[in-house]
């Protein structure tokens, strides 16, 4: 029995936003992946939730008119998995929310609310960041975009706005971000299923016409940091440069530069330190596979 | 010829089970039931002062408070042990229903009973406990140091006991020359059963006398444990075990049934329910001892033992529950399972600020197998055999006998069990080729094997009893005291009632799985591996018994001597020339409800059995290292096992493969951490406590070696926790294959595998040279 003081059901986002409003310490709760193992634990007794559960129309991934990939905030991770348009434009981001949890996990928690929650550890994040997602809220004044780096305020803390009402509507990938793109993910967990990452690394680039130069590489990990983070050096080291051995090696070195993992009874700093450089080497190396090309 | 036994017959319980109609504990509580939750202690080691129960009390919905200052000060036993007539034999009474000296993070102060379990948790949350901080200690060497924090006064340096054995002349032994000296410190960690169903129980008062139902898989002793707690008779106390969802040795201990017990007679006789959440499970409950084990091994060159020493360090954590039977059963498998003519062994058991270790699946076997099997590929290194070749050469012989359990290896089983899993998994074509491994990424084979026994006879009571009746419809009812406890224990009673009764179809038999102590014949319960060796014996017996009364009613009917019929296929018969004389149905119905003798046809016996078994075998893994990413992979697992005569070869194989899996986080995931800082435990759940899935498993392959065990009148002995213990060692020994490096502790995480890639220069360290860039 959860210790729940009121639950009360958002019939659109409208209806949401104006619950939001009414009620502005109540929890919002999708999937409740999330929530309802917190309540559990004693966490949020006594909460007030609103569900937004029910809103079909949030549902989905589709093309928007700038054919930018548009991913409804309550599409499930199975299903995101499965999209036809995920699995041709980025399908990365498909293989990466199909290592969460369990396949129950799976099909009831949404991308919607892996972001909101504000961990690192989501596996949707480092993806979205190395792919320089853009997130849609809703509130009584209208949409609001930013990009996902800006909207991971601290640990656990999204820039989601109570006095707006807002709740998040969709995640939306440029097609400038993954026109010609190719990514790999790899999570590096202490088992192969109901895990939450000791480390997520997801690397992506964009080969020359000729597949002999890297044009972009972007990299960015998940528990490398309190939120997911991107690298910056080690992507400078990459773009513009030849995909060979060396390469990969000084990129994944480059790395070390940017990350900042935590020691903790998980994970110990220099461990995480150790294969965050073994994981963007052999994400890199994937990634350029991928995109058609070989390591020269 | 066995009809019955033998056959891969489909459970007797399977289909209400895979249909989810099968009722545990949780369906059978009734719905006016009030919620007890426990306040467990957030100190490794304190008194409590006070309890400010106030808040609590206020709570609408809360009926009672109690605390540690209102419980009766008398201490009692929780081990699942046979009752002891000797004094000195006893379980050690070191338990309240709640402690006012706190003796692990998550020990019991005080308890609220409500109405429903949001106003019980709430009230929880709303007491403020009072401690007198006291120094702690977490591991076993540092707290039988002079001076360490002491846990019970009657334990001086916290060792709740030390037993040793001596054979030949060690320090004389190890003078010769020559010597190899292969010494090494073995770790194996605290770990817990993680069966699906956790522990929970309801109780209330019925016409003077407290009934207690509850997911245990001993409720004849919980019987006498509860009396004890509560400072009742015996006969006070009713217990009831529905069906469980899995035990594996922490539900052979008592774990809240006295509480609950005594929680109803503190509320009028109201019914009241004690569900443990899975946090509490993992520390509140029992846990598998974890043991430090150090060997000193001198051998000589030709690969045989001259010497060896072995120190066992168990870990017993806050209350004594099982004890010293775990680490004795542990070390005294050391000098059977290699016979060595001057060995040393010594074993202690030392109370720790930890949770209390009791019973689980293999019962210090799967520690004992991690050391000593480690040490032996360690040896074999050594002295440069193949470690295959290196045990042929010291593993225990056929015709060994041992003259305390009065046990003897009849047949080679070491060797049949090496031969066939060598070949399952062709292991000397495997490991040529994977010796030539030497990138990142490398391969290797290891094996490992264990000795067990079955039952506990000569250590404590052997003993079961049985009731069969036989229905109207030529059908058998049967009841005994083994507890089915998802292992399939019924199933296997139903094939041997049907053989030894002469029925149709297992089929035929009733097995009354639910054990209630008014009715069921007193029996010990599920453990030890015992139930089916030590049942066949009663079946056996009280068939015998059943048979003759219905062949002595049928000499009535038929006119035929007794000694001229059988009973086969559900009918009686003519032994001479086979003629079927009547069905038992016809007797039962012509007994029953004759006007002169009618009888109502029902045997009852116990058997004291004096006998135990071994039951041998071994694991043969294959794993591929990934050594910049310091992960393991298992390839390829195969457990052979002689446990006799298989009853049943699936339920058989289906048990191998659980087993196997405990073995598997065993050895590459499990372990229950705990704050150095403040002894609190750190991931008590089922997220961060690395249980394996079987994403992690390959295919579990089981194979069998079947020699019939001539003291068992079914020829079978111990299956259920056999499967647990070589699989650990196993793996450490493939990862030693693969990579050279031999890892002395478990489980090997990516932790220990970086830390030992590291020491071996398998690996760079990257982040070092990545700041001197």
């Amino acid at each position: 029995m959860y210790d729940m003081k009121a639950l009360y059901e958002a019939e659109s986002v409208e209806h949401a936003i104006a619950l939001r409003l009414e009620h502005p310490t109540a929890q919002i709760i999708a999937g409740g992946s999330d929530v309802l193992v917190q309540m559990r634990e004693g966490k949020r007794a006594g909460a007030e939730l609103i569900s937004i559960y029910g809103i079909d129309a949030l549902r989905g991934v589709t093309l928007d008119e700038e054919e930018n990939l548009r991913i409804g905030s309550l599409t499930s991770f199975s299903h995101i998995t499965r999209d036809a348009l995920i699995q041709e434009r980025c399908n990365v981001l498909g293989e990466a929310v199909d290592q969460v949890g369990s396949p129950q996990i799976r099909n009831i928690g949404t991308i919607g609310g892996n972001t909101c929650n504000g961990v690192t550890s989501a596996d949707s994040a480092s993806t979205l960041h190395a792919w320089e997602a853009i997130v849609e809220l809703t509130g009584k004044n209208g949409v609001r975009r930013l990009p996902i780096h800006d909207f991971y305020l601290r640990a656990g803390k999204v820039d989601l706005r109570v006095e707006e009402g807002e709740i998040q509507t969709a995640i939306l990938i440029p097609k400038a971000s993954y026109e010609r793109t190719f990514g790999h993910y790899i999570k590096y967990g202490m088992r192969n299923a109901m895990e939450i990452a000791t480390l997520g690394c997801s690397v992506n680039v964009r080969l020359s016409p000729d597949k002999t130069i890297i044009e972009r590489c972007r990299i960015a990990y998940g528990v490398a940091g309190p939120v997911p983070m991107r690298c910056p050096s080690a992507e400078a080291a990459a773009n513009g440069h030849r995909p060979t051995e060396e390469l990969a090696e000084t990129f994944s070195r480059a790395v070390l530069e940017d990350i900042n993992p935590r020691d903790s009874w998980r994970a110990s700093k220099a461990f995480r330190q150790h294969i965050a450089v073994e994981m963007a080497r052999r994400c890199l190396i994937k990634s350029i596979r991928k995109a058609g090309g070989a390591l020269q | 010829m066995s009809k019955h036994v033998g056959k891969s017959v489909t459970r007797v319980d399977g289909f209400d089970k895979a249909a989810g109609r099968t009722k545990y504990y949780e369906d059978r509580v009734p719905s006016d039931a009030l919620y007890v939750r426990i306040k467990h202690a957030e100190r490794a080691h304190a008194m409590v002062k006070s309890i400010d129960t106030a808040a609590a009390s206020a709570i609408p919905g809360v009926v009672k408070v109690l605390t540690c200052f209102d419980v009766p000060d008398t201490p009692f036993p929780t081990a699942g042990h046979p009752w002891s007539m000797d004094p000195g034999h006893q379980d050690v009474a070191d338990r309240h229903l709640l402690n006012r000296h706190v003796r692990y993070w998550g020990d019991d102060v005080a308890v609220v009973i409500a109405e429903n379990e949001v106003a019980a948790m709430r009230g929880v949350r709303a007491l403020t406990v009072e401690y007198e901080d006291l120094p702690f200690v977490l591991d076993a060497q540092k707290a039988m140091e002079e001076g360490a924090p002491q846990l019970h006064e009657r334990f001086p340096r916290n060792i709740l006991k030390h037993t040793d054995m001596r054979k030949g002349d060690y320090a004389a032994a190890i003078q010769e020359e020559g010597l190899i000296k292969v010494e090494g410190w073995y770790d194996t960690p605290t770990v817990q059963h993680c069966h699906i169903e956790n522990h929970g129980c309801f109780a209330y008062e019925e016409n003077g006398r407290v009934v207690v139902v509850a997911s245990t898989q001993i409720p004849h002793i919980i019987r006498r444990v509860v009396g004890q707690a509560l400072g009742r008779p015996w006969g006070d106390i009713q217990i009831i075990k529905p069906y469980i969802g899995g035990g594996f040795g922490n539900k052979q201990d008592a774990l809240y049934e006295p509480l609950c017990a005594w929680c109803t007679t503190q509320v009028g006789g109201r019914c009241v329910r004690i569900d443990c959440a899975r946090e509490e499970t993992f520390v509140s409950n029992r846990v598998r001892h974890a043991i430090r084990f150090h060997i000193v091994s001198w051998l000589r060159p030709d690969g045989t033992f001259a010497a060896r020493k072995v120190e066992c360090y168990s870990n017993q954590g806050a209350y004594a529950s099982h004890g010293h039977s775990i680490v004795a059963k542990a070390m005294g498998s050391f000098p059977q399972h290699y016979p060595c003519p001057n060995m040393e062994c010594d074993a202690w058991t030392v109370f720790t600020n930890r949770p209390a270790a009791g019973a689980m699946r293999g019962y210090g076997m799967p520690q004992a197998s991690f050391a000593d099997e480690s040490n032996i590929d360690d040896c074999a290194r050594a002295v440069g055999m193949d470690p295959m070749e290196f045990r042929r050469k010291n593993i225990m012989p056929v015709g060994y006998h041992d003259a305390f359990s009065g046990n003897t290896n009849y047949f080679d089983t070491y060797n049949q069990c090496m031969d066939k899993g060598a070949a399952f998994i062709d292991y000397a074509r495997k490991r040529a080729e994977f010796a030539a491994d030497t990138g990142p990424v490398r391969r290797g084979i290891g094996l490992a094997t264990f000795w067990y026994n079955t039952a506990v006879y000569p250590i404590s009571l052997e003993t079961s009893s049985n009731r069969m009746l036989l229905n109207l419809d030529g059908t058998v009812t049967m009841q005994c005291g083994e507890t089915e406890i998802g292992q399939g224990a019924d199933t296997a009673y139903a094939q041997m009632t049907a053989e030894a009764v002469g029925l149709r179809s297992y089929r035929d038999v009733h097995v009354v799985s639910c054990q209630d102590t008014d009715i069921t014949p007193t029996g010990l319960g599920a453990y030890a591996s015992r139930q089916t060796y030590v049942a066949g014996f009663s079946i056996r017996q009280t068939a015998e018994l059943l048979k003759e009364k219905i062949l002595k009613y049928a000499c009535e009917v038929t006119r035929q001597a007794v000694h001229n019929m059988d009973i086969a296929d559900g009918n009686i018969i003519r032994k001479g020339d086979g003629q079927v004389l009547m069905s038992l149905s016809e007797l039962a119905m012509t007994a029953q409800y004759n006007p002169v003798h009618s009888e109502h046809i029902t045997a009852e016996s116990t058997y004291t059995i004096r006998n135990n078994a071994y039951s041998f075998g071994c694991t043969f893994a294959e794993v591929e290292v990934d050594i910049p990413l310091c992960k393991v992979t298992l390839k390829k697992v195969v457990n052979v096992h002689d446990c006799g005569s298989l009853i049943n070869p699936a339920l058989a194989e289906a048990q191998v493969h659980g087993g196997m899996s405990m073995a598997i986080g065993y050895g590459l995931s499990e372990q229950l951490l705990f704050d150095e800082k403040t002894g609190k435990p750190l991931n008590n759940n089922l997220l961060d406590y690395k249980l394996s899935t079987f994403m992690d498993h390959p295919r579990l392959e089981a194979e069998f070696v079947e020699n019939a065990e001539p003291t068992s009148p079914f020829g079978t002995k111990a299956l259920g926790e056999p499967p647990a213990c070589s699989g650990a060692p196993a793996i450490r020994n493939a990862i030693l294959n693969a990579t050279g490096v031999a890892i002395d502790r478990n489980p090997i995480n990516p932790h220990v595998l970086f830390a030992e890639f590291t020491k071996a220069g398998l690996i760079r360290d990257e982040w070092q040279e990545g700041k001197e860039e």
